[in-house]
């Protein structure tokens, strides 16, 4: 129909097409007629109605040119923060060259063309430089009690010379020396070698984190086994530990063919670390069997469970299949639960849970050390790392606690985020949601302890959107070496201050019942309790969400409640101060600004209110009547089935 | 009969009750004629009260001289009592069995049942017929209260009054009511004040297979239609199933003899189809450890949820005709007793402010589920864990109730009862000390005298000390209709009835005390605040006067 270069862009340089917009969840192909401008970061449309929709370059994950229909050329745009978009464009020529652009401007091949690195929020280098430093990790291993007698800072790896993915400042057992260090280094897989990541003091427990053994279980590494010992004698409350592998069994089954059982694996382990210390025979035998009773679910998660965690790596496909069912119009319940199912998401969601409960648990009941490892020790580890720490120290469990275990388990122990986000154009198959599955589990904790967490859902959305947005440079790069090599911290902004300045927003009005705020968290992980996370990978669809929020009302109100203590102490000041001035005698008048300010206040409450109280999608435009009267309206048969009509109109 | 004679052991000392997150609790468990009760010797402070009427089923194990019986309750809770000595726990699992079966109505515990509480209103007046009609007082001149079936001669399960067009007279009724199954030929059910549209509901027409027609039928459902507009029927049957009604006698309005009338198939299933259903998803809730594919795809197997789009979906396209397409509409399935009902009253509940209140929803239930003669009785007998294949048997209330609790989930502010106020209603369905729910119909409960023998459920809910229990604190009245979300990422399992007894709620029940305390302070200090400034306004002008002289 209309084609359409717009002579005088919005915006410098970019380009501009005359489009519409279709509603996934509408009615009758109900679509919004508008134009579209390309810049060199963001795509935007702008309706009739001036309404505009901007969507970062960055966070496209795949384009899609569906076939040529009457109406012009549909172009479906998928979002990594679960947008879905859907154009049509009048002409072909232009559709293609949508097509083309996108493609092009979504995929990076250099970091310098990230946008961090143009992105400016009129801040200083000096406030920059105080953003960067808001988290600072050697403050969180001081407020876990490290360096202390058992635990020390090794400079082992201070200029990447042992491990490339690991930070410079690495916490180790006191008595491991340096060369037992860079031997153990030479056995495990990229020089990632046993170190601390979480230390409990009053327990004097650790959640080590490390690679797997490069060579077969029989090929024996000395300086690994001594590693290891250290770790369990730096823990003066209890001499075994556990090692946790979080592989899923048929990968263990590969690399020590010998090996039944993730069980026995612990069992072997741990056993050797005895064998040096000369127990007696008997006696170590009987911690054995308990050991494997416990590892095959007497007192402990049993051996299936552990074997759930087969999170090898759920593909981003597997997400995508999930948002192609649940895009369907007209998606049938049985449609949507076994799509679900056969996702298999909310089954790795489990097994991450699962695990960390039962590193949790080691730490909490027994006082022992857990060492953990998958693989290459930076996803499957990360995850479980991050979570069982969340679950024992309620400061995660705070919005600065939380941006802190960030920055330590994941971004300073070389989780690739570039890579699994695929911020640059990469290896497809290096792109894998272990962040979001992280997201996630702490969501469902929020979920089963409310009042538990300082954040509110809002917190992890918005950290989620950033992990590729690319707008700030935290998540930029995938270790810190590649880090300090790109220059970030002077060339691209911190998001965590920018998150702190909104803090209000991330408030959760629940927090702070002593019994939640303070324990550690023992979730239920029994599979009922696992639910969609609707407001995550709908966050767009927003007719499916509840057209009240519950949270957003408590929110305002405890808002409301400052405001008010506030007003009431001015008001209770005023009030004294008359009296006094009565009591004095004192005829003079009262100032007419602070009546004026009077009155305004009073005037201002009411809103807040109305603000409170709004429904959503109670207007005939929201629910799209308008298109439904014509399907009334339409000849039809003597027998008219309005099934879809309905079930569309209102969802 | 003697319940004497049912109860061989009325005492055993020593028995250990089981409940899952509570600790074991030994006491004294005691039968009577109603209750099963067990009292702790200690403190005395743990006691289990247990109407025989809420056992659903009952198992009995033996390890040497101890004996277990797991009970399970019709509202879905187990629980296990260990009894020392054979002979006493068979005597107490065949008392059970027996007292929990009671054939006769009259027997059950309502007519026992003496309130300790002051009866403030007596709740069987509370929602006359008359009463409600008054509320459609902009309908009079259009409807009219017919007192057609007063001796419940024309149709049995209707009440003595219902609300019809008022250019029909009672004669003309009585021949609708030949043509309709089981009597019941088309009434009101709501009356739309914005446009003055209406939901009726009726059985279905016995056309058979010769297509019989009744021109009285025909007269009565256009006298609802306004000049030169159409309504359109919702029959909640497929095609098919429609259709091969005929065979047997029913059938479905044709179109030569309705031209008016636009039919609309939907299919909400009914009877032991829906009873699997909920057998099914009551199992794999209790089922603790199954891993997360199993879950899943039992729960979609359960098809509950799908039910509960259909039937969401079929009240959604009513309440559209009615407010959307400015269009009345009549509703039937075959019976018109249970799938009509459903879509009826949701439809109300989307449409009508006055339903989403207590009172209104009290209304609403009184009118479109207890006189309008759903057999509660029937419906209600069994639950979840009863292998018995009754046909009768199926949670059509339940998911009534199930329907309400995600539109009032999706609108937290628009109704002003919470969620233990639909579960309260749940348990008193299947088991309960008032007569409310007894009996199938009006002239039942007529003739079982129940008004005079039993309390009424309303009675006692409408207590002020009840009635906190039951209110949302986040009520907000509001005039608009509410149109739910039915897709499926919207639907939830309600976990306050299915996973009740299954999980601790115990920081979910914290939560919502936060919640309350937030919203009570907030009260609080908005009335602080109001004082304060009213002080300091009078002590200006204080001032001022002071000053003026």
């Amino acid at each position: 129909m209309f084609m359409h270069i717009d002579t005088t862009p919005l915006l410098p340089d970019s380009l501009s097409y005359l489009l519409k917009l279709l509603d996934r969840f509408s009615t009758s192909n109900k679509s919004l007629t508008g134009t579209l401008y390309l810049t060199a970061t963001h795509l935007l449309f702008i309706d009739a109605h001036q309404k505009e929709t901007w969507i970062l370059h960055h966070h496209i994950a795949s384009v899609e040119k569906l076939a040529l229909t009457t109406s012009g050329c549909p172009l479906v745009i998928q979002c990594k923060n679960f947008r879905t978009v859907h154009f049509i464009v009048p002409r072909e020529r232009d559709c293609h060259d949508i097509y083309n652009s996108l493609l092009q401007l979504s995929k990076q091949a250099k970091y310098e063309d990230l946008y961090a690195f143009s992105y400016n929020p009129k801040q200083n280098d000096a406030e920059r430089l105080r953003g960067w430093e808001l988290i600072d990790l050697a403050e969180e291993y001081k407020r876990m009690g490290v360096p202390n007698s058992n635990w020390q800072l090794s400079d082992a790896n201070r200029d990447y010379k042992i491990c490339e993915t690991y930070p410079r400042e690495l916490y180790v057992p006191r008595i491991a020396s340096k060369p037992i260090i860079v031997g153990s280094s030479k056995f495990r897989s990229k020089g990632r070698f046993p170190v601390l990541s979480y230390y409990h003091q009053s327990k004097e427990a650790a959640i080590c984190r490390c690679s797997q053994p490069l060579s077969g279980f029989s090929a024996r590494c000395l300086e690994d086994e001594h590693l290891l010992q250290a770790i369990s004698k730096a823990n003066p409350a209890n001499r075994y530990m556990y090692v946790m592998d979080t592989r899923p069994r048929h990968r263990v089954q590969s690399w020590w063919a010998t090996q039944k059982d993730i069980g026995r694996i612990i069992v072997r382990i741990s056993s050797k670390i005895w064998n040096d210390e000369k127990i007696r025979e008997s006696d170590e035998k009987k911690r054995l069997n308990a050991m494997a009773n416990r590892a095959a679910g007497k007192g402990y998660e049993n051996e299936d469970n552990y074997s759930n965690i087969r999170f090898q790596f759920v593909g981003i496909e597997n997400i995508h299949v999930m948002r192609s069912i649940n895009g369907t119009k007209g998606l049938s319940v049985n449609d949507f639960y076994s799509g679900l199912e056969s996702s298999g998401w909310l089954r790795h969601i489990k097994a991450v849970m699962d695990a960390a409960i039962f590193l949790a648990k080691a730490i909490e009941a027994e006082s022992a050390s857990v060492l953990v490892h998958c693989s290459d020790g930076w996803d499957r580890t990360s995850q479980v790392c991050s979570l069982g720490s969340l679950l024992l120290d309620p400061y995660y469990r705070t919005i600065r606690g939380f941006m802190v275990l960030i920055e330590k388990d994941w971004i300073s122990f070389g989780h690739k985020f570039s890579e699994r986000c695929g911020h640059l154009d990469g290896d497809p198959k290096e792109v894998s949601p272990v962040f979001t599955q992280f997201l996630e589990c702490v969501w469902h904790l929020t979920e089963q302890f409310p009042q538990a967490f300082e954040f509110n859902e809002a917190f992890l959305l918005q950290i989620h959107e950033h992990i590729h947005s690319c707008q700030f440079g935290n998540f930029i790069g995938n270790c810190q070496k590649e880090r300090e090599e790109l220059k970030l911290k002077e060339k691209t902004y911190s998001l965590w201050p920018f998150l702190l300045d909104d803090q209000k927003k991330y408030l959760n009005p629940l927090y702070g019942s002593q019994s939640q705020k303070s324990a550690v968290l023992e979730p239920n992980t029994v599979s009922f309790n696992f639910k969609f996370w609707r407001n995550m990978y709908h966050q767009f669809d927003r007719t499916l969400h509840p057209r009240q929020s519950v949270f957003n009302i408590i929110m305002n109100m405890n808002e409301q409640n400052k405001q008010l203590e506030k007003d009431i102490k001015d008001l209770e000041s005023q009030t004294d101060g008359i009296l006094s001035k009565e009591l004095l005698n004192s005829v003079r008048p009262e100032s007419p600004a602070l009546k004026a300010t009077l009155s305004l206040k009073e005037q201002a409450l009411l809103p807040v209110n109305d603000v409170l109280r709004t429904i959503e999608g109670s207007s005939p435009a929201d629910n799209r009547y308008s298109e439904y009267a014509d399907e009334f309206s339409k000849a039809e048969p003597a027998v008219v089935s309005l099934e879809y009509g309905v079930a569309r109109m209102t969802c | 009969m003697e319940f004497a004679e049912l109860i061989k052991t009325p005492r055993v000392d020593n028995v250990v009750l089981h409940r899952p997150f509570y600790p074991p609790v030994e006491g004294t468990l005691c039968l009577t004629g109603h209750h099963l009760i067990l009292s702790s010797r200690q403190d005395n402070t743990e006691e289990l009260w247990l109407l025989h009427s809420n056992i659903d089923a009952i198992d009995k194990r033996f390890v040497g001289p101890l004996g277990t019986i797991i009970i399970k309750c019709k509202d879905f809770r187990i629980i296990q009592l260990d009894i020392p000595g054979m002979e006493e726990c068979l005597n107490i699992a065949s008392s059970i069995e027996a007292l929990s079966t009671l054939d006769s109505i009259t027997l059950m515990y309502p007519f026992f049942y003496r309130p300790m509480f002051e009866v403030i209103e007596d709740g069987w007046h509370s929602f006359l017929p008359e009463q409600e009609f008054e509320l459609y007082s902009s309908a009079i001149s259009e409807w009219r209260l017919s007192y057609v079936n007063k001796e419940f001669a024309v149709c049995p399960s209707y009440p003595p009054a219902v609300i019809v067009p008022k250019a029909v007279d009672d004669e003309a009724l009585r021949k609708v009511a030949t043509f309709r199954h089981g009597g019941r030929f088309p009434v009101l059910s709501y009356y739309h004040k914005k446009n003055g549209m209406v939901i009726m509901r009726s059985g279905q027409p016995l056309t058979g297979t010769n297509g019989r027609r009744c021109k009285e039928d025909e007269k009565l459902i256009n006298a609802t239609l306004r000049a030169g507009k159409r309504g359109y029927i919702i029959d909640t049957r497929p095609l098919n199933v429609a259709q091969q009604a005929r065979a047997k006698g029913g059938g479905f309005e044709q179109e030569a003899h309705y031209p008016q009338w636009r039919r609309i198939h939907k299919s909400i299933e009914r009877y032991h189809i829906l009873q699997e259903s909920l057998i099914k998803l009551v199992e794999s809730c209790n089922d603790q450890t199954q891993n997360m594919d199993r879950w899943l795809s039992k729960l979609e197997a359960s098809n509950w949820l799908t039910h509960i789009k259909e039937i969401l979906t079929t009240a959604c396209l009513a309440a559209q005709c009615l407010d959307r397409e400015g269009a009345s509409i009549l509703v039937h399935g075959t019976e018109g007793t249970d799938s009509t009902l459903q879509v009826t009253s949701l439809a109300q509940i989307i449409l009508e402010p006055r339903s989403r209140t207590i009172r209104g929803f009290e209304a609403l239930i009184e009118r479109e589920w207890l006189q309008a003669g759903h057999p509660f009785q029937q419906r209600c007998a069994q639950s979840a864990y009863c292998n018995s294949k009754q046909k009768w048997e199926a949670p059509v209330f339940l998911l009534f109730l199930d329907c309400v609790w995600q539109i009032l989930r999706q609108f937290p502010c628009s109704f002003e009862f919470n969620e233990n106020f639909l579960i309260m209603l749940f348990e008193h369905a299947y088991a309960s000390q008032f007569g409310t729910f007894l009996g199938n119909n009006e002239s039942e409960r007529c003739k079982l005298k129940l008004q005079q023998k039993t309390m009424s459920l309303w009675s006692w809910v409408n207590r002020p000390s009840e009635l906190s229990k039951f209110t949302n604190p986040l009520f907000e009245a509001n005039n608009l209709v509410i149109w739910p979300s039915v897709a499926p990422q919207s639907l939830q399992l309600w976990e306050g009835i299915f996973l009740r007894w299954n999980r601790s709620s115990k920081y979910l029940d914290e939560a919502y005390e936060e919640m309350v305390n937030i919203i009570e302070y907030n009260k609080e200090l908005q009335a602080k605040v109001n004082l304060l400034r009213r002080q300091l306004a009078e002590l200006e002008t204080e001032d001022g006067v002071q000053e003026s002289p």
